[in-house]
C-alpha cells in the first residue's frame, strides 16, 4: 500500500489517501476482548471484504467504524474523522446497512426510502434506487408484507439512497435468491464505478471473490490475513490439487504441474484414473485453511502462558 | 500487508458542512410520517386513541339509572354521570397520548432497531422528537375533539360557552400533554425490551387512572390514597379540567372544597421540569455497548 503523504483531496475523490485508518484498534468487554490490535486502510474507491467466522470480531469492528461502539484503545479515522466524535455532517457521508431490523413494518417502501432520501443534502433519486434494489413493483406495498430477503433489500436502499462516499454492507445478502443476489453484485459494482467505497462483511466467499478488490480475514479478534483476493494465504494455499480414486481409495496430490502430473499418473495405470479432478483452491479454500490455522493457534495460545499484547501477522 | 506509517492528508476537509435550519425541517417532515404510521397501528389507535371515547361512553351508560352527580336535596338539579367524568377522560387521553403512546413507541423503535438506523442517519435528534411532539399534538387534539363531539351528540352534555374556561383550558392542555410526552419519553428508557413495553406502561398508567380521579370519584378515595396520588401531575390535570366542564359550585366537592388552579400548575411544571431532565440524560439513540 502507499503511503498517503498530505494529499489534496479534489471533489472527485480518486487520491489513494485513505478513507478508513484502522491501527491497534482493540475492545474489550470486561476481561473479554473482542477485537485484538486490528490495522488495516482502505484507500478511496476501493471495495474491501472484512470476513470472518461468527464471533470473531468483524461487526464490533465494523460498528466501531460507524460510530455504534466505543473503541477501547487504538486508532481510528473514518473519512478524516474520529467515530467517537462523528457528527451529522460525518454521518451524511456514509451510508450504512446493518445486519439485521424489523423496524418499520406500517410504512410502504417507497415513504421509507423517500423519508431517508430527505435527511441527505445530496440523495439519490428514489425511484431509481428502489428500480436499482429491484423493488419498484413493491414500492407501494408495507415493509411489513415484504419478504425478508426484500426487506434486506429496503435496507439496502436506505443505506445508498444518501449518496455516501463510504458504504458499510454488514452481511447485505443474507436471504437473498441466487438471481437477487447478482442483482445486488451489478448494483455494487455500479456503485464502486461511481467512485463509492465500501466495507463489506459476509458468510458468501464467492461474494468476496466478486467483489472485493481486497480482503481482510479476522479470526478470534485477530487480523490473520489482508491482501488482493487472489493473493491472500500465499501460493502454497493455492496450490492445485489433483484427486482420484485407486484401489485404496481417495487419492490427492498438490502439485504446481497438474497437467503433467496427471499425464504420468494416466501413463502409470494404463487407463483412465477413476474420479479424476483437478480442483484450485477457492477463496473459500484459502479462507477455512487460514481460520483453522487461527484456531490451532489461538488454542496453543491460551494453553501456554498468556502472551500479552502479541502483535498479529 | 506492509503497515503503513501514520500520515494523515491533513489539508482538506472531505466532510462538507450541512446546510442550516435541517432540524425543525426535518422535524416537520417527520411529523407527517409519525401521525401516518400512528394510525396505521390497529391497537394502538383502540387502546390510546379510542379508549377514553370508549370509557366515557361505557360510564355514561352503565350509570345512567344511577341518577345525577351533584343534586339537591330534593333530588333535582346536578349533572349527569357522564358529564361528570366527561373532564377525568380527556386528562385520562392526555396522559394516554403523551405517556403511554411514546413510552411504547419509542421503547419498541429502540428495540426494533428504528433507534440504531437513525443514529447512523444525519437525522438531528431534534428532527426525531419534533416528530413525536407533533403526532402527540395532532392525534390528543383529535382525540379531544372525538370525545367533546360524542359528549356532546350522543349524551347531550352541555360544554362551557364562556371564552375564560376555554382559555384555561387552552393552558391546561398545553401543559398537561408536553409534561405527558416528556414523562413518556423518560419513561421508554425503562422496558428493557420492546415487546415488555406494554407490560411495563399500562399498569402506570392505568393504575394512575383509577387513583387520580379519572373512573371513581377522588373523594371516595382514602386519604392515604388521595395523598399519593396527589404527588402525580394526573389527579391534578383530572382536577384542572373538572373546574373548566363542571358548574362552578362543583368545586366544593373537591379534596380542598376548590380548583386550586395554582397547584395545578405548579406541580405539572414541576413534573415537566423533572421529565426533561429525565430525557436529556436517558435518551441515547442506542445503548451504546450492550
Amino acid at each position: 500500500m502507499t503511503s498517503p503523504i498530505n494529499v489534496a483531496q479534489t471533489s472527485a475523490g480518486l487520491s489513494s489517501s485513505p478513507v478508513v485508518e484502522v491501527r491497534n484498534l482493540v475492545k474489550r468487554y470486561g476481561a473479554q476482548t473482542t477485537v485484538s490490535g486490528v490495522s488495516f486502510d482502505i484507500v478511496r474507491g476501493e471495495t474491501f471484504a472484512l470476513l470472518g467466522p461468527n464471533g470473531a470480531g468483524k461487526s464490533t469492528t465494523i460498528e466501531i467504524l460507524e460510530g455504534y461502539r466505543d473503541r477501547t484503545s487504538g486508532d481510528v479515522q473514518v473519512l478524516g474523522v474520529d467515530p467517537q466524535k462523528g457528527d451529522l455532517a460525518w454521518k451524511a457521508q456514509l451510508g450504512i446497512v446493518l445486519q439485521s431490523s424489523a423496524e418499520a413494518a406500517h410504512v410502504t417502501v417507497r415513504e421509507q426510502v423517500e423519508q431517508f432520501a430527505a435527511y441527505y443534502p445530496h440523495p439519490r433519486d428514489v425511484d431509481e434506487v428502489i428500480a436499482a434494489v429491484g423493488l419498484t413493483d413493491q414500492s407501494k406495498t408495507r415493509i411489513g408484507k415484504l419478504s425478508g430477503g426484500q426487506r434486506r433489500r429496503v435496507d439496502v436502499a436506505l443505506g445508498v439512497v444518501g449518496r455516501p462516499q463510504l458504504l458499510f454492507l454488514d452481511e447485505p445478502t443474507t436471504g437473498f435468491d441466487p438471481e437477487a443476489r447478482r442483482h445486488f453484485w451489478d448494483l455494487i459494482r455500479s456503485l464502486k464505478a461511481e467512485g463509492t467505497t465500501i466495507l463489506l462483511t459476509t458468510h458468501y466467499l464467492d461474494e468476496a471473490a466478486q467483489l472485493a478488490d481486497r480482503v481482510a480475514v479476522i479470526a478470534a479478534g485477530r487480523l490473520v490475513e489482508i491482501g488482493p483476493v487472489d493473493t491472500i494465504g500465499g501460493a502454497d494455499a493455492r496450490v492445485p490439487v489433483v484427486r482420484w480414486r485407486d484401489a485404496a481409495g481417495l487419492r490427492t496430490e498438490r502439485t504446481l504441474e497438474p497437467a503433467a502430473f496427471v499425464r504420468a499418473l494416466s501413463a502409470e495405470i494404463g487407463e483412465e484414473p477413476r474420479d479424476l479432478e483437478v480442483i484450485r483452491p477457492s477463496l473459500e479454500d484459502v479462507y477455512l485453511g487460514l481460520v483453522s490455522a487461527a484456531d490451532a493457534k489461538a488454542a496453543d495460545a491460551t494453553s501456554a502462558t498468556h502472551a500479552t499484547g502479541a502483535a498479529h501477522v | 500487508m506492509s503497515e503503513s506509517t501514520l500520515t494523515r492528508p491533513n489539508t482538506t476537509q472531505p466532510v462538507p458542512a450541512l446546510p442550516r435550519g435541517r432540524g425543525i425541517r426535518l422535524g416537520m417532515k417527520r411529523i407527517g410520517y409519525e401521525i401516518k404510521t400512528y394510525f396505521r397501528v390497529g391497537d394502538q389507535v383502540f387502546f390510546t386513541f379510542l379508549f377514553p371515547v370508549v370509557m366515557l361512553s361505557i360510564f355514561a351508560a352503565a350509570f345512567s339509572a344511577s341518577g345525577n352527580v351533584g343534586t339537591n336535596p330534593d333530588g333535582t338539579g346536578g349533572i349527569t354521570q357522564g358529564a361528570y367524568f366527561l373532564p377525568g377522560m380527556i386528562a385520562a387521553g392526555i396522559l394516554l397520548s403523551g405517556v403511554q403512546n411514546l413510552a411504547v413507541d419509542i421503547a419498541t423503535e429502540k428495540s426494533d432497531g428504528t433507534l440504531k438506523r437513525l443514529g447512523g442517519s444525519p437525522l438531528p435528534v431534534i428532527s426525531y422528537f419534533i416528530g413525536k411532539m407533533g403526532q402527540v399534538f395532532v392525534t390528543s387534539l383529535a382525540q379531544i375533539a372525538l370525545l367533546l363531539l360524542v359528549a356532546r351528540v350522543v349524551f347531550s352534555i352541555e360544554l362551557p360557552t364562556e371564552p375564560e374556561l376555554w382559555a384555561r383550558f387552552a393552558w391546561l392542555y398545553l401543559l398537561g400533554i408536553v409534561t405527558s410526552a416528556v414523562l413518556g419519553i423518560a419513561l421508554s428508557a425503562l422496558p428493557r425490551t420492546g415487546k415488555s413495553a406494554t407490560a411495563v406502561v399500562i399498569p402506570i398508567v392505568l393504575v394512575l387512572q383509577f387513583i387520580s380521579g379519572v373512573y371513581l370519584m377522588f373523594t371516595m378515595l382514602p386519604e392515604w390514597l388521595q395523598n399519593i396520588a396527589s404527588i402525580f401531575p394526573l389527579k391534578w390535570l383530572a382536577q384542572g379540567m373538572r373546574s373548566v366542564f363542571l358548574p362552578e359550585s362543583f368545586a366544593s366537592l373537591e379534596q380542598n372544597g376548590s380548583w386550586e388552579l395554582g397547584w395545578v400548575a405548579l406541580v405539572l411544571l414541576i413534573w415537566c421540569v423533572v421529565g426533561l431532565v429525565l430525557c436529556r440524560f436517558t435518551f441515547r439513540w442506542i445503548r451504546k455497548d450492550s
